[in-house]
């Protein structure tokens, strides 16, 4: 999905700013929403793709107003509730007040089933398409070209683990792109490696 | 003008994280401690010092530094470091040239076993906005001055693979041990927002 958490090359954000001597969690309800999101996944009820995927689909002006782990537990709390282990109207209940929840989901989608194969060197182009659901093809390289540095092992196609159904294991490439070729203004000297599933791939013209 | 109800009247998020955490005790999910495991494992065993470990065995052992090079999964799993968010880890190695930067656009996957759980800015929008795009200018920003002949490779972890920086090895630290050099090597450093300083 073209969603609000795409935001690689979104301008407007300022500095980042750095705590020294961070601590791994800040406040004590932090770790909920990794642990509770885990549970779920040991009892096979969702994949981490679908937990990524609950967060892409929250409210945008939910997921920009709220801290990383509140967008976590959102989206965790968003699977229970879709799983029907729990209401929202019991959360609201139990926590005193609205308790937001990710949008509805739309349909997932399948690996491309024909078997197109790249090889390092080799320069690819990135497949030109739109899809609602959870898709890993960040949009600043759709329908660029780059080349490919490496091929990763098969992993579950993303488009369709984060709908839980069945996904294809398929390779991710590394692709890497010249940031001038992503962004006219982009800085000089400088490159982007994305890590890109098959599918996502053809053959450059 | 009102806010949206989006994110209006909202329970604390606190509150909302214990009434998840209560509906699922309510309903026998959750065993005996499993927030408390969970918690300890994230503050302790996924930590940077992993990483650090791995970079300066790399530093003084030629034959573990081509074995990271070539299957860093495995290089990692000899020390001890392997699990969640580590399925499929690549070493990023640094040359006279060349400088690597790790960033996730999308959400903010990280090598936990040997990076550690990210810090709130790799989270933060700002660097996933800027930093594919501006990455010259955001390391200046965070305090590392690359001259313009390095050039900077931003790896956005957009699928399975999770990456970490191997940094050169500092001028100067010839005959150190390995737990000094690996001081040298902080969470910001392997994600390559900072280079080890001696």
């Amino acid at each position: 999905m073209d969603g609000i958490h795409d935001l690689g090359g979104v301008d407007g954000f300022g500095a980042i700013k750095v705590e020294r001597n961070e601590p791994v969690f800040h406040e004590d309800w932090e770790p909920l929403g990794y642990a509770l999101g885990f549970l779920g996944m040991g009892l096979n009820w969702w994949t981490a793709d679908q937990i990524r995927h609950a967060i892409e689909r929250m409210e945008p002006r939910h997921y920009l107003s709220a801290s990383y782990y509140e967008r976590y537990l959102t989206g965790v709390a968003s699977l229970y509730v879709e799983k029907g282990t729990v209401s929202q109207q019991q959360l609201e209940d139990l926590a005193g007040g609205r308790y937001p929840l990710a949008l509805p989901a739309t349909p997932g989608a399948q690996a491309r089933t024909q078997e197109i194969s790249y090889a390092v060197g080799e320069t690819v182009l990135v497949t030109n398409t739109h899809f609602k659901g959870h898709c890993r093809m960040p949009r600043y390289v759709r329908g660029k070209q780059g080349i490919i540095t490496h091929i990763a092992p098969p992993f579950p196609f993303a488009g369709s683990a984060g709908h839980g159904l069945e996904a294809k294991l398929e390779p991710t490439y590394h692709v890497r792109f010249q940031a001038k070729d992503l962004w006219s203004d982009a800085e000089e000297n400088s490159s982007v490696v994305v890590d890109l599933w098959q599918s996502y791939l053809e053959k450059a013209p | 003008m009102t806010d949206h109800q989006s994110t209006s009247n909202m329970a604390p998020k606190a509150r909302r994280a214990r009434a998840l955490e209560t509906a699922l005790a309510d309903k026998n999910l959750i065993p005996e401690n499993y927030v408390e495991k969970i918690t300890q494992i994230a503050e302790h065993k996924w930590d940077a010092k992993n990483g650090a470990m791995v970079v300066a065995e790399a530093w003084v052992d030629s034959e573990f530094r081509e074995r990271l090079r070539t299957n860093a999964t495995a290089a990692c799993a000899e020390l001890g470091f392997s699990g969640p968010q580590g399925e499929y880890i690549v070493a990023l190695e640094n040359t006279a040239t060349l400088h690597n930067v790790i960033v996730c656009t999308l959400c903010s996957c990280t090598a936990w076993p040997v990076l550690g759980l990210p810090p709130d800015w790799y989270k933060s929008f700002e660097y996933r906005a800027r930093v594919v795009r501006e990455s010259r200018t955001v390391l200046r920003e965070m305090g590392l001055d690359l001259p313009a002949e390095i050039e900077i490779r931003v790896w956005d972890t957009t699928a399975e693979t999770r990456y970490m920086v191997l940094p050169c090895r500092p001028k100067g630290t010839e005959g150190w041990s390995k737990e000094a050099l690996a001081d040298l090597i902080t969470q910001n450093v392997l994600i390559g927002v900072a280079l080890p300083e001696v």
